[in-house]
């Protein structure tokens, strides 16, 4: 159980503060760098020979869907600690990241509306593929709503987590969509059996984009995480402050 | 048994469950959440006259036909065995023509051709720069399958024409 040992030195908060206040720096440094560099790729891609300039819609779209239906993953895996193990730093991850997620999920729901409308003849349609992450944005939607909805945060906390947790079935559903029924959208590119379907000269850009997507999320994710913590730490010491001087200080 | 134990197996077992359940449900409602039918599945069982429906396939190439002075058009969308012709008058999206994947919605008439009320046109998941699929096409390995050879026949964008 020695992996599982270390991972609770980490959910410590304290440790959590130290350890991202040296890699904060580096990594939004790291996400803004590749994102710049993904954008200039982006741009000097060749077209695509059916899709023509359209296809650069591909190059926030797909990233912008991958890190909805990861950062989904992460929020129902810290939800899951939550509720097992009660570790204090996992609720708070996890609401932290839910935001983060339901803003990647409109980018990729925006943008694919945007590249429907000229390729498909359509802005949307209710496809297995469309339909499945409309819900993943309402299930983001939902666990906000119901983990500011209670009087007691701990216990909103725990309805947020359960449905965070039943949502998740939804993930191989958006991945699968494309192969269970037959949908508008189009098949898997990237990720699939005998390899990517996409041009080197398209991909590459693409993977750039990606890997830029993730820094920045993750980034934005331990920033969230840290304010959240911060504000914790404010109400406590107001509520010692208005509860007196009988408590003790540190 | 500890209370976290207890607590992990319920997680587990729950979630279990819930997949299961999901996977019950929708297979099945796995005939309403297929977006379109073939024109294989519309020979074998040919819906109500009238009802919308979606169907699916390859326009079918050198099928293409204007009807008479308007933006009319006739045409056939084919699976590989079987094909269906389908009518429809209106704006056509930009990656329409012969051997492209598309989806029409309309209801089948009396004579079994589908009258079309939208057009949809299908991308496939193959992206590549144009200069690669004129280097293909020299090197004469272009025609790796039925859809990308129906492409091929149809470099000439028939649809932009009309």
């Amino acid at each position: 159980m020695a992996t599982l040992s270390n991972f609770h030195r980490f959910a410590n908060p304290a440790r959590f503060m130290r350890l991202t206040d040296v890699l904060l720096p580096w990594l939004a440094f790291a996400a803004i760098a590749s994102l710049a560099v993904g954008l200039v790729m982006a741009f000097r891609a060749p077209p695509d020979y059916q899709q023509g300039e359209t296809v650069r819609i591909m190059f926030v779209h797909v990233p912008a869907a991958w890190i909805g239906m990861m950062c989904y993953a992460c929020m129902a895996v810290a939800s899951a600690v939550a509720l097992i193990w009660r570790h204090p730093l996992a609720d708070v991850a996890a609401q932290a990241a839910a935001p983060l997620g339901a803003g990647f999920t409109l980018i990729c729901l925006v943008t694919g509306s945007l590249w429907g409308a000229p390729m498909w003849g359509t802005w949307w349609v209710w496809d297995a593929r469309l339909t499945s992450v409309l819900i993943l944005f309402f299930l983001y939607l939902g666990y906000i709503a119901l983990a500011n909805a209670f009087d007691d945060p701990e216990r909103g906390a725990r309805a947020a987590a359960i449905l965070s947790l039943v949502g998740a079935v939804n993930l191989p559903i958006i991945r699968f969509s494309v192969v269970w029924w037959n949908t508008l959208h189009q098949p898997a590119s990237v990720v699939r059996m005998g390899g990517p379907t996409i041009d080197p000269a398209i991909l590459d850009p693409l993977l750039v984009m990606a890997l830029a997507f993730q820094l920045m999320f993750i980034a934005l994710w331990i920033l969230r995480t840290r304010t959240a913590l911060i504000r914790r730490k404010i109400d406590t010491l107001r509520q010692r402050a208005a509860f007196g001087s009988g408590a003790e200080r540190d | 048994m500890t209370r976290k134990r207890r607590r992990l197996y319920m997680v587990i077992v729950g979630m279990v469950c819930l997949a299961v359940a999901t996977g019950l449900v929708l297979n099945a409602f796995n005939q309403d959440l297929v977006f379109f039918y073939s024109p294989s599945e519309v020979a074998k069982k040919p819906p109500t006259p009238g009802r919308m429906i979606r169907i699916g396939g390859l326009v079918e190439t050198g099928s293409l036909k204007r009807v008479g002075v308007g933006p009319g058009i006739v045409f056939k969308v084919t699976d590989g065995k079987f094909d269906l012709n389908v009518a429809y008058t209106g704006v056509l999206p930009d990656l329409f023509r012969e051997g492209q994947g598309v989806v029409a919605e309309g209801a089948l008439d009396q004579s079994g051709a589908l009258v079309a009320s939208q057009i949809l046109a299908k991308h496939d998941e193959k992206y590549m720069p144009p200069e690669v699929v004129a280097a293909l096409k020299k090197s004469g390995q272009w025609r790796e399958n039925e859809a990308a050879s129906a492409n091929a026949a149809a470099a000439m964008p028939v649809g932009k024409s009309l």
